[in-house]
């Protein structure tokens, strides 16, 4: 198909197979190997988006990442709609379909283009000035306005599709960059056997290589140089070669994150892997050849289609076969534009070019174009651009020793290179936190003190000439791998060397004309001025005032001329300023790349206990309690919690409930001292305590607050079996082996989590023993055998059991200790052993209500990290005898002795069927004024249907002083009175526990 | 009698999942099957460390050793985990009592705390990086490799018992969903072009 | 992400491990000795220096046990890890800032 400024021959380009993708709705035609600008530039097309603030036309700046412009949303399909991305860098294939942004109601024809008119407005810190007042016009007004016209692209509405990989790896030397620089350091790497990881963003690695047609490198070609020492490299087993990937966050000690783009250029029929895989790399070395960004120029209507930097318009000519225009300007400080502009001369293109520099300070360059027939204008200045959608001619003058202009003059183009020097890219260097230099001599800053293992090679650091970058790379390379070889190249001279330039020296009044410094975010050289002005002079709140730099693009092509114009303006040199901080990512990073698999179920763990899916199949709901999912409560015939929650409740005082405790922490502390170091953990003496009988334990922190609690049974003389909290049981194992390890090496006790190793089967209510009789083997079941808090081992249904005679609900209870392979085979037995029995399976809920109406604290609720044992009314198990033990220091503090702490209570409201909100406040008088006096809160609000009425638990200054006296609690409509009494509601005298 | 009752009737928590031998990267993902296990904690004196099942406690940490039945994997100074045949569970415990007669220590059955999965194949290091930030190369993680560390957001202990790509992912049971899945997208993950 | 050198499982990542403050803050033999400024000292009081500073770290995920750390807060690097219970073999003191190119420079160099 036509495309009209598809060069005749040349590219890189693959001419037998055509593509075709959409733009705007319109078929675009191109090759494979293409990306979408260099596509649209072969079809004529530059209008590809509208800026950011002022709804100026905009083009293709750039051939490569640094691309400030063209950003256009790419659709892949349902779900696959990404905004924002560089035309530059994506690469071109059937089936996309792209759109510009950030216009209505076309690209053509855009009515937020009257910004550009109200552009005086528009100043610097425009939105700090003009959004203030009056305040309430914020919400309503300002930012939903500021959102609907300054929108960079629009987020795609439906869940992505696609699945990201993730890859941790490890490597001797990693090399980011795989051009000149890069190829020679991997080169020199891989012949020592280290693993190497090379790394590079384009989907071809060669770098510059990739359009220096002209090179000679050791006698050879470049392009043949590249093949074969890409074919070199490919056949190393200790080199992984990563095309497509672009590494964005230098992390500590050498961690390195890279995405991959693994399937987006495919078909999408034919993609069989993720969509992308991030690579965490950890590397011995790491060889920064992360090359260098062209630097615009800074001259009035610097932004009009059709304006590219001087080395993209060669790109676009070498690599793609595409001419960017017919009658050809480039306007430059320095000779490497010379390059691009014989290039194109040698494509048969029409070229002037306009050189700042007088004759005399230009290099060799300057005879070499002339000979290829390009008009070259010395001394000369850019004042301005001609066109609105497309570049039609440059405005140049000649300018004096003085800075003076003389007469303007028109060159009619269709199309500006432009190149103001080069900035080497140093982002990864300063996100690894080394130090830059300023360099005078090529005006730039680079790379000097590094704080970790890695080096810079060829442009990265300003070594721009071919042959030099060949020998740099190389030795960095080796140097990266332990070796000191070095190697000579014999390549082309490259054209160097240029004439800093902040601003195109101009005739032109400068507050009235707009010179591009930054183009996503449409920042001026004046704005910038208007800022240092306006008192800013640190180059960080200059950034942010006006924007410069805070792009996607994060200033690639911006930061130099911003940081000269502000240096400028104090009249400073360049170091002075100093840079902003470079940060992660290096370019936009999906959010996929991010996640990838800790999605969906792999998200977090999905912690379930083996009688999961029972439960599930008995219609439990569940809850999430750490990471675990426990059942909630098991409703019958459309039963709401509520109601689900009073049967369970009834059902388990009045007959046998059955819940899955299985999530509880359980630890084996075995050894000679286990007993000691029990006593030195625990506030409860642990000496004398039986083996087959258990004790509540009750854990503190140093700091005198209730840690962990949880049932304890004695196994054996130097054997506990310890329980503890669901959420808390890995807390508890690492308080343990930190004390263990750290005060108390010299006691003899070993610890073991056995949490998954015993799924607990509680078993709860007067009928419990009746279930549990034909079931259990070996075990006197009888109430004097087997007492009150007493553990039996022997076997239920065959199964070898510990079985705790222990209760969370003041009911006669079991728990059943089986191996967890066997629990729900036990599980079932004993459910249907209690068939008879009316046996009831009930879930967090209701043992939440049962433990509460016994006044049972649970930590976590009743406890907030500032409770102690007291303040809970558990002192009372501290023995007097016992010296020490962890947190018993700090009982004695002054806070904690001190009068008025709050205690825990329960409250009864007047209304009974008024059930409080937890976490609602206490008030002792409601006509206070505000803010008043709060002397707790509700830590446990339940209905409960064994007492009949609401009950609540709560913590309140000086609760236990004011037994019986009435308090006022919050209510979502005010207040409502309570009566404070003690925290057992149900079964008071404790009788039945022992049935 | 009823002991091996019970034991051939474990139901293991991935005992439904299967998944055939996917296409593409050649990584086999397979839950094992009912083990014996158990950690042991032990303080060894200096010279005479006693062997359990003829596999030395002083080896170095970290490592990994095997008669083909038992193997016994060092995790760290004082730690051991310790594998073998469902079977012989109880006679395994039994004599590893006597062997550490002496020795303060404690032996404690996880068999059903702990669940296997192999992941077996060419690329299985590559699989297992998806979530193991370890260097899983020859040389940092030989054969006779074994060592706890993470799989994504679950802790495990990874053993490289032999030569061959095969691992042994051992995990908690309730997180064994997690693992399982986890290694499964993560076989995905290292499909597509350009496979390393 | 860091890379820290447990002393028995060699250089592991960061997640493996858990940070647990400030090193060689010892329990008193007989806490109830201490007086109230004292005890609030033990309890609450810890050192937050810019330069090295020794720490304790939890190799939790790896062989679980304590060990620790001398890290420089300002670069994250580490002059060296040692057991529980022992003085560090460096002679590098708490507060030192470090040069830009100390022997001590990378973690992952040597």
């Amino acid at each position: 198909m036509a495309q009209p400024f598809r060069l005749s021959r040349g590219g890189r380009v693959d001419r037998t197979r055509p593509i075709v993708f959409e733009f705007n709705g319109k078929p675009v035609h191109g090759y494979a190997g293409d990306t979408v600008a260099s596509a649209l530039l072969a079809n004529g097309i530059h209008l590809v988006g509208r800026s950011f603030k002022y709804h100026r036309p905009r083009g293709i700046l750039s051939h490569g990442p640094d691309e400030p412009s063209a950003l256009l949303s790419v659709d892949r399909g349902p779900g696959r709609i990404d905004p924002n991305n560089r035309a530059s860098v994506v690469e071109a294939r059937s089936g996309l379909r792209t759109t510009s942004q950030n216009h209505w109601p076309s690209l053509d024809f855009d009515v937020g283009a009257v910004n550009d008119l109200l552009s005086p407005v528009f100043v610097a810190g425009f939105y700090y000035k003009t959004f203030m007042w009056p305040r309430k016009f914020w919400d309503r007004v300002y930012e939903p306005f500021i959102r609907a016209a300054a929108g960079l692209g629009k987020a795609p509405t439906e869940a992505d599709p696609d699945r990201y990989a993730n890859r941790h790896a490890h490597c001797d030397v990693l090399i980011v960059g795989a051009g000149p620089a890069g190829l020679a350091a991997a080169l020199a790497a891989a012949r020592t056997g280290k693993r190497v990881i090379l790394a590079d963003e384009g989907p071809e690695p060669g770098g510059s290589l990739l359009h220096d047609t002209t090179a000679q490198i050791d006698g050879r070609p470049a392009a043949t140089w590249l093949a074969e020492t890409l074919a070199d490299l490919d056949g190393r087993e200790n080199v992984i070669l990563l095309p497509r990937t672009t590494a964005f966050g230098y992390y500590n000690h050498n961690h390195v994150a890279m995405t991959e783009r693994v399937s987006d250029h495919l078909p999408s029929s034919a993609t069989p892997g993720p969509r992308e895989r991030l690579w965490q790399v950890r590397a011995g070395e790491v060889v920064l050849a992360g090359g260098s960004h062209e630097r615009p120029l800074v001259f009035a209507d610097n932004d009009r289609p059709g304006i590219l930097l001087a080395e993209s318009v060669r790109v676009f000519i070498n690599r793609y076969g595409v001419a960017p225009g017919r009658k050809l300007v480039f306007a430059t400080s320095g000779a490497s534009a010379y390059q691009a502009a014989i290039d194109a001369r040698d494509a048969g293109l029409d070229v002037t070019l306009v050189d700042l520099r007088l004759e005399a300070d230009c290099g060799p360059e300057l005879a070499q174009l002339r000979a290829a027939g390009a008009d070259v204008l010395t001394g000369h200045t850019v004042v301005g651009s001609k066109g609105r959608k497309r570049v039609t001619g440059l405005i140049v003058a000649p300018v004096g020793s003085d800075g003076r202009c003389g007469g303007r003059r028109i060159l009619p183009c269709d199309c500006v290179g432009m190149s103001g020097g080069w900035t080497p890219a140093v982002h990864l260097f300063s996100q690894s936190r080394g130090k830059l230099r300023y360099d005078e001599s090529i005006d730039a800053f680079v790379p000097s003190i590094s704080a970790q293992a890695e080096r810079s090679a060829g442009a990265a650091r300003g070594t721009y000439d071919l042959a030099a970058c060949l020998a740099d790379g190389f030795a960095a390379g080796a140097a990266a791998a332990g070796s000191d070889a070095r190697q000579d190249f014999t390549a082309t001279a490259t054209f160097t060397g240029f004439q800093p330039v902040r601003i195109m020296p101009t005739d032109a009044n400068p507050t009235k004309v707009r010179a591009f410094v930054d183009y996503q975010n449409d920042v001026t050289a004046k704005d910038i001025k208007l800022a240092v002005r306006e008192g800013f002079q640190s180059i960080e709140h200059v950034k942010r005032y006006t924007t410069t730099g805070m792009a996607t693009d994060q200033g690639k092509t911006s930061n130099m001329n911003a940081l000269g114009i502000v240096a400028g303006q104090l009249d400073k040199a360049l170091p002075a300023v100093g840079t902003t901080t470079f940060r992660p990512p290096y370019t936009p990073v999906t959010f996929g790349a991010l996640v990838g698999p800790a999605r969906h179920a792999l998200f977090d763990p999905i912690r379930t206990t083996p009688i999961h899916e029972w439960a599930e199949a008995h219609g439990a709901l569940f809850e999430n309690v750490a990471l675990w999912r426990r059942a909630w409560y098991f409703p019958k015939n459309g039963e709401d919690l509520h109601a689900a929650v009073a049967r369970e409740c009834k059902a388990v005082r009045e007959g046998v409930g059955i819940f899955d405790a299985s999530t509880l922490g359980k630890i084996e502390i075995v050894g000679r001292d286990a007993a000691e170091f029990m006593n030195r953990l625990y506030i409860n003496p642990w000496t004398k305590l039986a083996p087959g009988r258990c004790r509540y334990g009750l854990m503190l922190k140093e700091d005198g607050y209730i840690l962990d609690d949880g049932v304890v049974a004695r196994v054996s003389d130097e054997c506990f079996h310890v329980t503890t909290t669901t959420g808390g049981a890995a807390r508890v194992l690492g308080h343990m082996e930190d004390y263990l390890q750290t005060e108390w090496p010299e006691l003899e006790v070993f610890l073991t989590s056995t949490t998954e190793q015993w799924a607990v089967i509680a078993l709860q209510g007067p009928k419990a023993r009746a279930v549990i009789a034909p079931l259990v083997d070996g075990i006197d079941l009888s109430p004097e055998a087997f007492p009150h808090m007493a553990m039996r081992t022997g076997t239920i249904c065959g199964v070898p059991t510990r079985l705790f005679r222990v209760s969370f609900t003041g009911e006669l209870g079991f728990e059943i200790n089986v191996p967890a392979d066997h629990a729900r085979a036990v599980w079932e037995a004993v459910f249907e052993s209690g068939q008879a029995h009316g046996i009831t399976p009930y879930g967090t809920e209701t043992m939440h209500v049962l433990r509460a109406e016994k006044g049972y604290i649970i930590v976590g609720q009743e406890t907030d990290g500032t409770v102690t044992p007291d303040d809970v009314g558990m002192a009372g198990m501290i023995p007097k005898a016992k010296k020490d033990f962890v947190g018993k220091r700090s009982l004695a503090r002054p806070d904690v002795v001190a009068t008025g702490r709050k205690q825990l209570v329960g409250l009864m409201t007047d209304d009974p069927k008024l059930v409080l909100d937890e976490g609602a406040q206490i008030v002792a008088d409601t006509n206070q004024p505000i803010p008043m006096r709060m002397l707790g809160h509700v830590t446990s609000s339940y209905w409960s249907a064994n007492c009949g009425r609401s009950i609540a638990l709560a913590l309140v200054e000086g609760g236990r002083e004011r037994m019986n006296g009435q308090l006022f609690v919050t209510t979502p409509d005010g207040f409502t009175r309570v009566t404070v009494c003690e925290p057992v509601f149900f079964d008071v005298q404790g009788e039945r526990i022992n049935a | 009698m009823l002991e091996t009752r019970y034991r051939a009737a474990r139901a293991l928590p991935l005992g439904a999942q299967t998944r055939s031998a996917p296409t593409g990267s050649g990584v086999s993902v397979r839950p094992a099957g009912a083990e014996a296990r158990f950690s042991l904690r032990a303080r060894l004196a200096k010279g005479a460390a006693p062997k359990l099942a003829g596999l030395a406690l002083d080896a170095p940490i970290n490592t990994v050793g095997t008669d083909g039945e038992v193997w016994l994997a060092r995790l760290g100074p004082d730690e051991w985990l310790i594998g073998g045949p469902e079977a012989d569970a109880d006679l395994l415990q039994g004599r590893f009592h006597d062997a550490l007669a002496g020795v303060p220590h404690s032996l404690v059955d996880v068999s059903h705390r702990n669940v296997g999965i192999d992941v077996s194949g060419r690329q299985a290091a590559a699989v297992l990086n998806a979530g193991c930030p370890l260097d899983l190369s020859e040389t940092a993680f030989p054969p006779g490799s074994a060592t706890r560390t993470l799989l994504g957001k679950s802790e495990i202990v990874l053993i490289r018992a032999s030569a061959a790509p095969l691992y042994r992912v051992e995990c908690w049971r309730s997180f064994s969903t997690y693992v399982h899945g986890l290694l499964n997208e993560a076989v995905f993950g290292v499909e597509g072009p350009a496979a390393h | 992400m860091l890379l820290i050198a447990c002393p028995n499982c060699g250089k592991r990542p960061e997640t493996e491990f858990r940070c647990g403050g400030q090193a060689h803050i010892a329990r008193p033999a007989d806490p109830m000795a201490v007086d109230d400024g004292g005890w609030s000292e033990h309890l609450f009081v810890r050192a937050n220096p810019k330069g090295v500073h020794a720490e304790r770290w939890c190799h939790i995920h790896g062989c679980g046990r304590w060990f620790n750390a001398l890290r420089d807060t300002i670069s994250d690097r580490f002059v060296e890890t040692y057991p529980i219970g022992e003085q560090p073999k460096s002679g590098v003191k708490p507060g030192t800032i470090l040069g830009p190119n100390s022997a001590t420079q990378s973690e992952t160099r040597a």
